[in-house]
């Protein structure tokens, strides 16, 4: 029981992790109707520049606060990211008004290639590290009840509550602003939205810079469980099924999703896995998403389509 | 009830020509709107009615002719600059926000009024949150006059097509225009849904006062509830008058019934 319940919160909160990047993922598309292949990158992007800034500002301005560096290289990082989403709405999405949805996914896929390069070539290609201090020690839960207790990781534990906090903020604000009702506007109909007056532009730069803010976030965290290095834009991969899961125009979908996934990984590998040779992890998620959408194809929160006839 | 007083022209297009490639949609189209009055633009379909609209809204740029709105001459609109300016206007095939509720769709007619910046809705104290339940009480007003209160909450994706498009009045009259455009407010409704529309465009025009430019296929509705009347044909002006002129009119007999060769 023991063992079950350490797999279960190992899950949940690696779960949470793939909300956080899911969460990027629905912001977009809710807000632009885009579905954003750029996520990844933007991921890999900003905890390039958080990772590399940490390391500049001491030495150029020579303190060696680590909590002043990594407060600092945090806004910095943010001010790129708004100055990237300000550069892809100009360079991008401003030509592209009132296109299809495919034609903009294939923008997309073409800023993921950009940043993937753009940013190696300006904070460099090696493995970086982000320390912004969370715990490397884990816990012990429940110690009384179970021999030996319940192990948590405490970073993981952080982390899932710095992602859920994040998560509540945005449905907040996407709910009950007048910016979130205009956002919801511009993704439901660009032309209509354009005729009461709701500027695109800026709206596009809103949520792309809250796009990039959830980026830095996951960028930080899971650059400072996995060190920063390319690799770190394929977890936009393990984001997709979430997405998927919980319905791309859902932000509690996203963490719902999430969490399914992060649980049915690890529990599927240590009992199912055992006994068919492993390695589970890595595909369980797609293959699960794979049923979903035989049964309910806008995922399990998704709004329903209804098409008129 | 005080006499509806027309006023002065507010708005204008002179010589709009307008081609998509080879295909020419408006071609010299001179016409004016003056303030108070129903002005009403029909013709066959395809007469380059929407098309006209749209240029008065920014959404197409025309190759020739100027707009005049208040006494500013625009060679191209901006649908932004235009909404800023008190133009508001529906459309033929709802352009709403379906995923959202009545009442949101409504709202966001109020963006342009809304003053309190992101931060400070982010918080949502004080004045962001004043403003949001005064221009709340704004909207409940316009839910009243449409009669649509029992379906505030509903997503109007999932609305009969008659009360979307009152929907769709809803949030342009939630900008307080001073010009409306209505694009074939009534196409497509059974013949109450008609009267109801009907009702409501007359009591817009009467109680705020609106300027309505409204584009009909129908011209029983039309010759009713307009003051004056354009009618175009093939993209060419063929006539302009009150009702009963524009009905004496052989040219638009023609167009409307075809001429007897």
């Amino acid at each position: 029981m023991g063992f079950f319940l350490e797999t279960l919160f190992g899950g949940l909160m690696a779960g949470m992790l793939y909300s956080l990047i899911a969460l990027g993922f629905v912001l977009i598309f809710k807000a632009s109707g885009v579905f954003n292949f750029a996520q990844g990158a933007m991921v890999l992007f900003a905890a390039l520049a958080m990772a590399r800034f940490s390391e500049w500002f001491p030495a150029l301005m020579g303190f060696d606060s680590k909590v002043l560096a990594n407060v600092l290289a945090f806004v910095a990082a943010m001010a790129v990211m708004i100055a990237v989403a300000w550069a892809i709405e100009r360079l991008a999405l401003s030509r592209l008004v009132n296109q299809e949805g495919i034609t903009l996914l294939m923008a997309t896929l073409g800023i993921t290639y950009f940043l993937d390069g753009f940013g190696q070539t300006l904070f460099g290609s090696d493995i970086y590290k982000i320390d912004v201090g969370l715990p490397k020690d884990p816990i012990f839960l429940l110690e009384s009840v179970f021999d030996g207790g319940v192990l948590i990781s405490k970073e993981d534990l952080y982390a899932a509550v710095i992602a859920a906090a994040l998560v509540i903020v945005l449905s907040l604000f996407f709910q009950y602003t007048s910016t979130g009702r205009a956002l919801r506007a511009v993704a439901d109909d660009h032309q209509a939205a354009q005729s009461i007056g709701i500027p695109l532009n800026r709206i596009w730069v809103i949520v792309w810079s809250v796009a990039g803010f959830v980026a830095l976030v996951a960028g930080v965290i899971w650059g400072s469980k996995l060190g920063v290095q390319f690799s770190l834009s394929l977890v936009a991969l393990k984001a997709l099924p979430v997405v998927i899961l919980g319905g791309l125009t859902s932000v509690p979908g996203a963490i719902i999703g999430g969490l399914i996934i992060g649980v049915g990984e690890k529990l599927s590998e240590v009992y199912i896995g055992q006994h068919i040779g492993g390695g589970i992890e890595i595909w369980f998620g797609y293959v699960l998403v794979l049923f979903v959408l035989l049964v309910r194809p806008q995922g399990l929160f998704g709004e329903k389509i209804i098409d008129r006839v | 009830m005080a006499e509806r007083r027309i006023g002065d022209v507010i708005l204008e297009a002179r010589n709009i020509s307008l081609s998509f490639g080879g295909v020419k949609a408006l071609t010299d189209i001179s016409f004016d709107v003056r303030e108070h009055e129903i002005r009403a633009i029909i013709g066959p379909n395809g007469a380059g009615k929407s098309s006209m609209l749209n240029c008065i809204n920014g959404v197409y740029t025309p190759q020739q002719g100027t707009i005049t709105f208040r006494g500013q001459t625009f060679s191209h609109m901006n649908s932004r600059q235009v909404a800023e300016m008190g133009v508001a206007r529906t459309f033929q095939n709802l352009a709403l926000f379906k995923g959202m509720s009545v009442l949101d769709n409504i709202m966001t007619g109020r963006n342009l009024r809304m003053k309190t910046n992101l931060f400070q809705q982010a918080i949502r104290f004080g004045a962001a949150e004043r403003e949001e339940s005064e221009h709340r009480r704004f909207v409940e007003r316009i839910i009243d006059f449409l009669e649509i209160q029992a379906w505030r909450k509903t997503p109007v994706g999932r609305l009969p097509y008659g009360l979307q498009k009152r929907v769709d009045l809803g949030r342009a009259l939630a900008m307080e225009p001073q010009v409306l455009l209505l694009d074939e407010p009534m196409a497509g409704m059974n013949v109450e849904e008609k009267q109801d529309m009907c009702r409501f465009v007359l009591d817009v025009n009467d109680e705020f006062g609106t300027t309505i430019v409204l584009i009909e296929h129908d011209m029983g509705v039309v010759m009713d509830i307009s003051d004056r009347v354009v009618v175009l044909d093939y993209g060419k002006k063929i006539g302009d008058g009150t009702p009963e002129e524009v009905r004496a009119n052989p040219d638009v007999i023609n167009a409307y019934l075809g001429t007897s060769h």
